[in-house]
């Protein structure tokens, strides 16, 4: 009965970000939270696209001119990069909700794809980008 | 067979009154409609850079390209609304700061939703303010 007079005993508390190795599908999962609010950023931004579009010639080429300064360059190249990684991630959680992919070989393989083809798609846009007098 | 179950437990059996399910598949089939219109608003994004202020007014003034705009605005607001809301009811957990940060997302999202479809709109039916 001496045991209930003690202090409480140390509860193990749930595992953490530190206690984990990094693995592939852990930074998957993290990145998608991330580009998903760096996208919530990127969707204002094209609000005040609209609103700037609305209020007439002036108002559109003060946008412009931010969005094409070396800063909004950054930001549109920030946002190029979410938003292909968030579009693939996206697919990947469908198809998981569709109930497939979800064993750990599939897992690492669909999640190696998502980095190769963000990298690609943004560098691909980009080409076009220069090419078609984007930028 | 009698059931011995309080109405009070058989109640709480059925679940968030059958609505956790819409949500969760409302959320999903707004994802789908996004694959095509956010890539679709890549390809507008390239058009509008390398143009001007009368070529974007143009643009929108078509029914094809506004229609797309409003729907691709419109459902990424509402992504983003139900997106944030998950990620700030997972790490907030003081209750007046978490109700505060929910409403503000709410807010936040319906007021430039709004302002940016209006816009598109005014553009498509009354053109350019010159």
């Amino acid at each position: 009965m001496s045991d209930a007079a003690k202090a409480p005993r140390e509860r193990p508390l749930s595992p953490h970000l530190q206690v984990w190795r990094w693995h592939i599908t852990m930074a998957t999962s993290i990145a998608h939270r991330a580009t998903g609010v760096a996208l919530y950023v990127g969707a204002l931004i094209a609000a005040a696209w609209a609103v700037c579009l609305a209020s007439g010639p002036d108002a559109y080429a003060a946008f412009k001119a931010v969005m094409g300064s070396p800063i909004g360059l950054l930001v549109m190249f920030g946002l190029t990069v979410s938003f292909f990684y968030h579009l693939a991630n996206g697919i990947r959680h469908l198809v998981w909700d569709a109930g497939h992919g979800y064993d750990l070989k599939s897992a690492n393989a669909s999640a190696v794809f998502v980095f190769a083809f963000t990298a690609a798609a943004t560098l691909a846009i980009w080409l076009i980008a220069a090419m078609t007098g984007a930028i | 067979m009698v059931s011995y179950r309080t109405p009070l437990s058989r109640a709480r059996g059925l679940g968030a009154a059958r609505h956790g399910v819409t949500h969760w598949i409302s959320e999903r089939v707004g994802a789908v409609a996004l694959v095509p219109l956010t890539l679709w608003g890549v390809f507008a994004v390239l058009r509008l850079a390398a143009g001007d202020y009368d070529f974007a007014v143009h643009w929108i003034a078509q029914p094809l390209n506004a229609v797309l705009m409003v729907l691709l605005l419109g459902i990424s607001f509402w992504h983003m609304a139900s997106g944030l809301r998950v990620v700030i009811e997972d790490y907030i957990h003081v209750t007046l700061n978490k109700s505060a940060l929910l409403i503000l997302n709410l807010f936040v999202c319906g007021l430039a939703g709004a302002l940016a479809i209006f816009s598109i709109l005014k553009v498509a039916f009354g053109g350019g303010a010159y």
